[in-house]
């Protein structure tokens, strides 16, 4: 009974696996579509490959002591008091611990590596993004063109981005899979992420943390175009006759889903760190006044939490 | 008069929650007429609703929580059931409200109101007699642990037919569950459902912790403790100093939700995040208070199926012990996209990955006990070698994931489901499940039947892995958790095979009821006459199945790990004593049962703003605690001759001439 079980439990195993592959251009975290992605990917591929070292022995262990030291097996060797081998078990906390410790080493670097706050160009060569996630939608500013948008995101292929990241509502997690890396929009908190497109594609972002009934729909497309496509998109926003004050804003953070991508070729100046003061007890409510805590600061103090200074 | 509670409240107009509710409500009526038709409730509430006796108050327990199961079981059916619908254009069948109720219910029900009550029911029935006492060090406090928690899962059972439950997830993440964002009573039948039963728990960590350090056996030094009793005393600090903080998190959530403060708020000062953490800082030492019961029971399976001592005791122990110690310093990880520093996030993944040293190390333990033994393939046995084949599984998705820059793609995707999932179901539920076919004889003196449990194993373990592999797959296709549909085509397949895998483990949850019901019809030929039915080791196995109300006419003495082991050899197991002593033991209580109903019509008056009823029924409480403290008479006591007319009437195996 055992074998036929044992490889019923095979052939199901093998159709999950053929499941998996049979959508191999849908797997969007190991086809990434830019450097951090990338990154991220090997460093899945050599943790997975370092931990196969024990988890592989240990399955087939498992499988074949009880088979071998079965009860019917008389042949085997029964020794009902041995409990303690010294060198065994050396080996047994030895193995993962080196293990671990080359994973953390692996870990230490790579976080450091791969901080979603580290800028991956210098100031002036990056293109900055600010993005407010409201109820189910996404608002991105683009300071330097004055211009903002909802639900569609569209940058130049090869640009380093750097978004200062916000949300006017619950928390969510702005995540665009072929690009890497996600970081949460907490309300009142800036949190920063760096990313970069080294092909030009229209890829998904989406949120990544369940922000009540319109999540499901918190999708939108994030396009990596060329500079002239860029320019072109740019020119369509301009066109556009709206302005995004604090009045319309308002409006658009009303819970509720936005039809399709909408323009605005105005913004209010300093609406960014306006939407971030708004929670600031020390900040006059809804006011356009700069925050008095929107600080750049290092890094090492811009977290999540310790953002929402007072 | 009623609060917020009108009509309007009973979900008459969807099909789906009235079928749910019809549904329970006709179970429980059947109940009900059926022990009324039987004439059983005086049986009722003299033997089992006042019983103070802890193995009856496990049995209740694990009814809870097999009832739970079936409850949260449920919701995962429908999950995956709509999930393999919802593609595109196509809603589904439950509307974006009903689905996150489904969900949050889910995780509260499987993690408080299964797997605790699971827990806290086989820490009952075992560990008093595992260490050789007569019961737990607070009888009535044990009681009061359980209608508590019976209390809190009845909240969440009533909150399909008035009102609504949470949509706001297990872990009810601030701000989503504040007033702003959750102004209906939802959140509230989870927040007090959560604290009313966590009450319960921490009572019962508390009682755990004193009778493990207090009323063992003459002989059994700490480190003669069988293993399960161990990983208990470990869980049962960890309860203590992790509950608390649950506690006090609801608590100020209640105060942001009832009397307008701010804690968790985005405005005037609150801070969500800090919810986050101190949620966690719970919430991950409750994985490990799940989990490590449940290593003990395989350490307590392994080396009886194997006919050989455990390998490698003192690791074991250790490895449990640094396990409990790690739990408190990893919380951060549930949140490493939250935008700490590099150096945060580093601290919190390398503690994380340490973890997995002991860990790894229980795995050989368990491994190099069935090396050179007698291995039979029991049912418990079964879902030892399935968890151990599986487990690691999930140990390498998690040691992947603590690696924070490869969590920051993976964070709240499917492969964060399937990766918990694969923890917690191999890793709890298969322990609780081979727990309760090891202890099954002893709790009720006949043996489960053995072919439903082995069809019962296969069924979950085939299920669980067509359930979960796909979910690792689909968090590569980069799909979030918690989605009530979805545009992307290519997600439709593997959500497909995820449901045939729910319904394969939904057989084996078929075969789970098939095989109690055989069994009890079969009881007489699979009764267990020896106490002894595995050729046990420890001193549970020592005792009558089911045991006398006093467990140990004569408290044992113990000389080895393997207590009973060590008698069985010596030759002095069933050892006659030359007389009797009168034994002392707890009398019923009704109190502990009426503190659990008036709990709970607190609770459902708190969250209906039912203010009224919420003071009476408060002061209530502290009446009934009152009453209980002032009565005496608490005491019975079971003269020394019918202490021998028990122990004569017990069968007494002959030992062989050389045991063992």
């Amino acid at each position: 009974m055992k074998r036929n079980t044992a490889s019923a439990f095979a052939a199901v195993l093998g159709l999950c696996a053929l499941a998996a592959l049979s959508g191999c251009s849908e797997l969007a975290l190991l086809d990434p579509k830019g450097p951090i992605g990338e990154a991220e990917r090997r460093l899945i591929f050599i943790a997975f490959g370092l931990m196969l070292i024990v988890v592989i022995p240990v399955i087939v262990m498992a499988v074949w002591f009880p088979h071998k030291y079965r009860e019917s097996n008389t042949e085997a060797e029964y020794a009902p008091k041995w409990s303690h081998s010294g060198k065994i078990e050396l080996v047994m906390w030895l193995i993962p611990l080196v293990i671990v410790i080359l994973l953390s080493t692996l870990l230490w670097i790579e976080t450091h590596r791969l901080d979603p706050y580290k800028p991956l160009a210098g100031p002036d060569k990056q293109l900055p993004v600010e993005v407010v996630s409201l109820d189910w939608k996404w608002l991105f500013i683009y300071p330097q063109q004055g211009v903002a948008v909802v639900n569609e995101l569209v940058f130049p292929v090869g640009m380093p981005l750097a978004f200062d990241i916000t949300s006017d509502t619950v928390m969510t997690s702005f995540f665009i899979p072929r690009l890497g890396s996600q970081i949460y929009a907490m309300g009142g908190m800036r949190t920063k992420l760096h990313l970069l497109a080294d092909t030009e594609g229209e890829y998904v972002g989406q949120n990544q943390q369940f922000s009540g009934a319109g999540y499901p729909d918190m999708f939108f497309p994030a396009r990596a175009v060329s500079q002239a496509g860029f320019d072109a998109w740019l020119q369509k926003v301009k066109a556009s006759p709206e302005t995004l004050d604090m009045a319309r804003f308002d409006e658009l953070r009303k819970p509720g889903l936005a039809a399709g991508p909408v323009y605005f070729s105005k913004i209010a100046p300093g609406l960014f760190e306006a939407i971030l003061g708004k929670y600031d007890p020390m900040t006059k409510q809804g006011s356009l006044q700069p925050a008095s805590h929107g600080g750049h600061g290092g890094h090492g103090g811009q977290t999540g939490s310790q953002g929402h200074g007072q | 008069m009623f609060g917020k509670l009108t009509l309007a409240a009973v979900p008459y107009h969807d099909p789906i929650v009235m079928g749910a509710v019809v549904g329970s409500l006709l179970g429980a009526l059947a109940v009900l007429g059926l022990i009324t038709y039987l004439k059983k409730w005086p049986y009722l509430w003299c033997e089992w609703l006042t019983s103070v006796d802890h193995k009856k108050i496990g049995i209740m327990y694990i009814i809870l929580s097999l009832i739970m199961l079936l409850r949260g079981f449920s919701d995962a059916i429908m999950m995956r059931a709509q999930q393999a619908m919802a593609v595109g254009a196509s809603p589904g069948f439950l509307p974006p409200d009903h689905f996150n109720q489904v969900f949050s219910a889910h995780g509260t029900i499987m993690i408080l109101f299964m797997a605790m009550p699971f827990l806290s029911g086989l820490m009952n029935i075992v560990i008093p007699q595992q260490i050789g006492a007569r019961d737990v060090a607070f009888p009535f406090l044990n009681a009061v642990s359980l209608w508590l928690s019976v209390a809190g899962a009845l909240l969440v059972m009533v909150s399909l037919g008035v009102g609504e439950f949470s949509k706001a997830g297990w872990s009810g993440y601030t701000p989503l569950t504040e007033l702003a964002y959750s102004p209906d009573t939802g959140v509230d039948y989870w927040l007090w459902s959560v604290q009313i039963s966590g009450v319960g728990t921490l009572l019962t960590g508390i009682n755990f912790l004193v009778t493990i350090i207090k009323m063992r056996a003459p002989g059994m030094t700490l480190m003669r403790m069988p293993l399960f009793t161990w990983t208990a005393l470990l869980t049962n600090i960890l309860i203590i100093f992790a509950f608390p903080m649950l506690t006090a998190a609801l608590l100020m959530l209640s105060l942001d939700r009832y009397l307008g403060m701010h804690f968790f708020t985005n405005d005037l000062g609150g801070n969500t995040m800090m919810y986050i953490n101190l949620f966690w800082t719970w919430g991950h030492p409750e994985v490990y208070i799940v989990i490590l019961p449940a290593f003990g029971i395989y350490s307590e399976v392994v080396a009886t199926f194997s006919r050989k001592r455990i390998f490698g005791y003192t690791s074991l122990v250790y490895a449990t012990a640094v396990i409990m110690f790690l739990s408190f310093a990893v919380w951060a990880h549930h949140f490493f996209t939250m935008g700490t520093s590099a150096n945060v996030n580093i601290f919190f993944g390398i503690s994380t990955m340490v973890i997995a040293i002991p860990t790894g190390v229980k795995v050989f333990n368990w491994l190099f006990t069935m090396y050179k033994g007698r291995v039979r393939l029991t049912t418990p046995m079964l879902w030892t070698i399935g968890f151990l084949t599986t487990f690691v599984l999930g140990g390498l998705t998690g040691v992947l994931m603590s690696i924070p820059p490869a969590d920051y793609v993976l964070h709240n995707s499917l492969f964060l489901i399937a990766h918990f999932h694969n923890m917690l179901i191999p890793g709890t539920l298969f322990g609780f499940l081979a727990g309760f076919a090891y202890w099954f004889p002893k709790a009720t003196g006949f043996k489960l039947d053995e072919t439903w449990g082995k069809r019962s194993f296969w069924c979950w373990l085939i299920g669980f892995y067509l359930s979960f592999v796909p979910l690792y797959v689909l968090g590569f296709m980069g799909m979030p958790r918690r989605m009530q549909h979805y545009d992307n085509p290519a997600w439709q397949l593997p959500l497909i095979v995820a449901a045939v895998g729910t319904l394969i483990i939904a057989a084996g949850i078929g075969c789970m009821l098939m095989q109690l019901f055989v069994s009890f019809m079969n009881r007489k030929a699979n009764a267990d006459t020896t106490g002894d039915p595995w050729d046990g080791r420890t001193l549970e196995w020592a005792t009558a199945s089911p045991p006398a109300v006093y467990n140990f006419a004569v408290i044992p003495e113990v000389h080895d790990i393997d207590a009973f082991w060590d008698m069985k050899e010596r030759g002095l197991a069933y050892a006659r004593p030359e007389r009797y002593e009168d034994i002392v033991m707890p009398k019923n209580s009704w109190h502990g049962f009426v503190l659990g109903v008036v709990a709970f019509v607190f609770g459902f008056a708190v969250i209906w703003h039912i203010w009224w009823l919420a003071g009476a029924t408060f002061v209530g409480m502290i009446a009934v605690v009152t009453a209980r403290g002032c009565a005496d008479d608490l005491f019975m006591v079971i003269p020394a001759e019918e202490v021998a007319r028990i122990e004569d009437a017990r069968v007494r195996p002959a030992l062989p001439g050389s045991a063992g």
